[in-house]
């Protein structure tokens, strides 16, 4: 396997931030080989998402081309390329909640929150989109929030659980 | 008759303290390595696993021990034994919980493939999705390598090998090997066409053998029994036991171990409880994206890769979903698709843009505007992907199609000649009516968000249809069961 690459000889021509946590990764890698994906996931556990900045950074710092990364980051559904909410609801639209009604699960908190799947509330509070397959199918309909997992959820239940989240959500933002 | 279950692959899960190595220990973890390593030579080991008859318990069902020994005549310093752990089978969860319940079992069995092909490295692929499975894994491998059991030199042996973790980010055609070893070096998971085979050529260039994370769990039993022993399980061609994850309609939803070769009717009447709330069993769908559906007439038939194949469906991973008389085989299939065209990866064309159509094409009868011409289409179309498609994903999308249009065509048939669902589940063909019933209570019509509901107090109501937008509301709060959908 190679040592750790040169970085890419382009000039650059934009300024990017600099982001010592991805620096502090990277140097915990033995190799840069393979190493893209697992420091997008840092870069995204950090920050929350990937912005053209940070990806920018990544691709210098790796010597990996921005076209690359920036394939590799749209080519991941779990890679946000744009910020998330501060609750991230997340209905599973897997098999096994889908026989059970998850679309009307899903449905409903469109509803409640006034927004379509895919999309976050006007106060940075709420996203809400949809995952396939928790491996909760035991529990079908699966709802996540952020990482809890609510089981057996019932379109009626929407409203309870962002309420539960608007209390703890309210006073923090 | 009754069945039971036998537990080989899940033989620790919720038995052992998963993140204590000596509970594993203490169950004859890690003998079955040492046996392979100091009593044991390779030839031996790919003999005894070709023996058993295992087959790959990930989707095709290729027999393990043909894997082993072409990775291992294939010339190379270095080889890599990977693990496919990536469980994409939306309504699946046996990878899961055999990597959470038992972690060591699928280690174990690396190392021992490891010895046998003259790999000295391993590579867990799995999903990010799947945060406790990984946490267990990792510390696993920390206990593991504290004892010695990883790393150089194990207990003297001379045999050196050492395990890493890798983690997906989301995308069902990492499932896929040639996807899954693009995606650990760092690129899209993009499959690439076979031959070569990953056993020649895979993870960096090298000689590479993968497995699924079920079909680990069974070769450290498998060494310490014996062929025979395990042969003594399951059918002729599909020896040995498969993990099941019946979701759906059924009263005990959860995972099953049986013998190859059992029915559907023992696992879904007998073992899982049968259906609940008195309905009808309509189709039990098995195979992922990639199956079908199984209907009624097929129940007594024992499950192996052949028969299911010959169903028109496939073993898949081992997901099993339950539908009963409720739910519309027009919406399964469009279900499916609908994932498919998502996960397409889109580097072929006739899985890329004809998956997309297929899904159109569903769409258009479920919403009622279908023809009749559209169900040849939806068959030549999927017949044609099937054909061309590069990898196992386009290969096998239009089955869940082609296997409900072959079972159930007079679903399909309904949707398009009279634009109605008879299972009452297609929102936009879905019919509400007031049956006699009624009596005249006001409920349905006091909560109509159209108000286009109407009758008198203590009269029979009616819904006037052009105004219906088939919300359910009505359906729902009626408490007299006086409103039928269809
Ligand atoms: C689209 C697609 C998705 C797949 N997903 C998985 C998966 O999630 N887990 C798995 O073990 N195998 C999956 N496979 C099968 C693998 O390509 C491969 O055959 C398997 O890992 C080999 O292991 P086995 O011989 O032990 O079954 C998938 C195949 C395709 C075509
Ligand atoms: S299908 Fe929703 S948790 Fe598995």
């Amino acid at each position: 396997m190679t040592a750790k690459a040169d970085a890419c000889e382009c000039p650059p021509t934009e300024e990017v931030g600099s982001y010592p946590e991805i620096d502090a990764f990277c140097d915990t890698l033995p190799s840069y080989d393979g190493a893209l994906i697992p420091v997008m996931h840092k870069a995204q556990e950090e920050y929350g998402w990937l912005s053209r900045d940070v990806l920018l950074y990544i691709s210098r710092k790796l010597g990996v081309p921005a076209s690359k990364v920036y394939g590799v980051a749209t080519f991941y559904s779990l890679f946000n390329l744009e910020p998330k909410g501060k609750f991230k609801i997340n209905v599973c639209l897997g098999t096994a909640c889908y026989v059970r009604g998850a679309e009307n699960v899903l449905a409903a908190f469109e509803q409640e929150l006034g927004i379509k799947n895919g999309e976050m509330t006007g106060d940075g509070l709420f996203n809400l989109g949809s995952i396939r397959c928790v491996g909760a199918c035991g529990l079908a309909p699966v709802v996540m929030v952020n990482d809890r997992v609510f089981g057996n959820v019932k379109p009626e239940d929407a409203k309870s659980i962002i309420d539960e989240y608007l209390g703890e959500g309210g006073e923090a933002v | 008759m009754s069945v039971s279950q036998v537990r080989i692959a899940l033989r620790n899960c919720g038995v052992i303290n998963p993140e204590n190595i000596k509970d594993y220990i203490a169950r004859g973890g890690y003998d079955a390595m040492a046996k392979c390593l100091f009593a044991m030579s390779q030839d031996e080991v790919i003999d005894i696993i070709k023996k058993s008859g295992l087959r790959g318990r990930g989707g095709a069902g290729f027999p393990t021990g043909i894997k082993w020994e072409t990775a291992r005549r294939a010339q190379s310093d270095v080889k890599y034994v990977l693990c496919n752990a990536d469980e994409g089978d939306p309504g699946a969860f046996m990878d899961r919980s055999v990597l959470e319940g038992d972690p060591h079992a699928v280690l174990e069995a690396m190392a021992i493939c490891g010895y046998a092909i003259g790999a000295r490295e391993g590579v867990i692929y799995v999903r990010a999705e799947y945060p406790l499975a990984v946490k267990r894994l990792q510390i696993a491998i920390e206990q593991a390598t504290e004892l010695g059991l990883f790393g150089e030199n194990i207990l003297g042996s001379g045999f050196s090998f050492t395990m890493r973790l890798y983690f997906g980010a989301g995308a069902f055609v990492c499932g896929e090997e040639t996807s899954l070893m693009n995606s650990v070096q760092g690129g899209r998971g993009e499959p690439r066409l076979k031959p070569p085979f990953p056993a020649n050529v895979g993870l960096w260039n090298k000689p590479t053998n993968i497995n699924n994370v079920e079909t680990y769990a069974n070769v450290p039993t498998i060494i310490r029994n014996g062929a025979d022993w395990y042969r003594g399980f399951g059918t002729e061609k599909s020896p040995g036991t498969k993990v099941f994850a019946v979701v759906g309609k059924v009263n005990k939803v959860g995972l099953v171990e049986v013998p190859m070769g059992t029915t559907l009717r023992d696992i879904i009447e007998g073992i899982a409880g049968g259906i609940p709330n008195g309905k009808r069993f309509k189709a039990a769908q098995t195979g992922g994206p990639s199956g079908g559906c199984i209907p009624a007439e097929h129940l007594d038939t024992p499950i192996d890769y052949e028969s299911l194949i010959a169903l028109g469906s496939m073993m898949g991973s081992g997901g099993m979903i339950v539908m009963d008389e409720d739910d519309c085989m027009v919406g399964i299939a469009k279900f499916y698709l609908t994932f498919t065209a998502e996960e397409s990866c889109g580097k072929c064309t006739p899985c890329r843009v004809g998956n997309m159509r297929l899904l159109e094409t569903l769409t258009r009868i479920t919403d009622g505007h279908g023809v009749e011409e559209d169900l040849t289409s939806l068959e030549n179309l999927g017949a044609t992907i099937k054909d061309t498609a590069l990898c196992g994903l386009g290969q096998s999308s239009p089955n869940p199609i082609l296997s409900t249009l072959h079972y159930f065509k007079d679903e399909y048939l309904a949707h398009v000649r009279e634009h109605r669902c008879p299972a009452g589940t297609c929102q936009k063909l879905v019919r509400y009516r007031i049956t006699d019933k009624c009596v005249g209570c006001t409920v349905c019509a006091r909560n109509c968000p159209v108000s286009c509901i109407s009758g008198d107090r203590k009269q029979k109501h009616s819904i006037d249809q052009s105004r219906c937008i088939k919300c359910g509301v009505c359906f729902s709060k009626c408490r007299f069961g006086a409103i039928v959908k269809g």
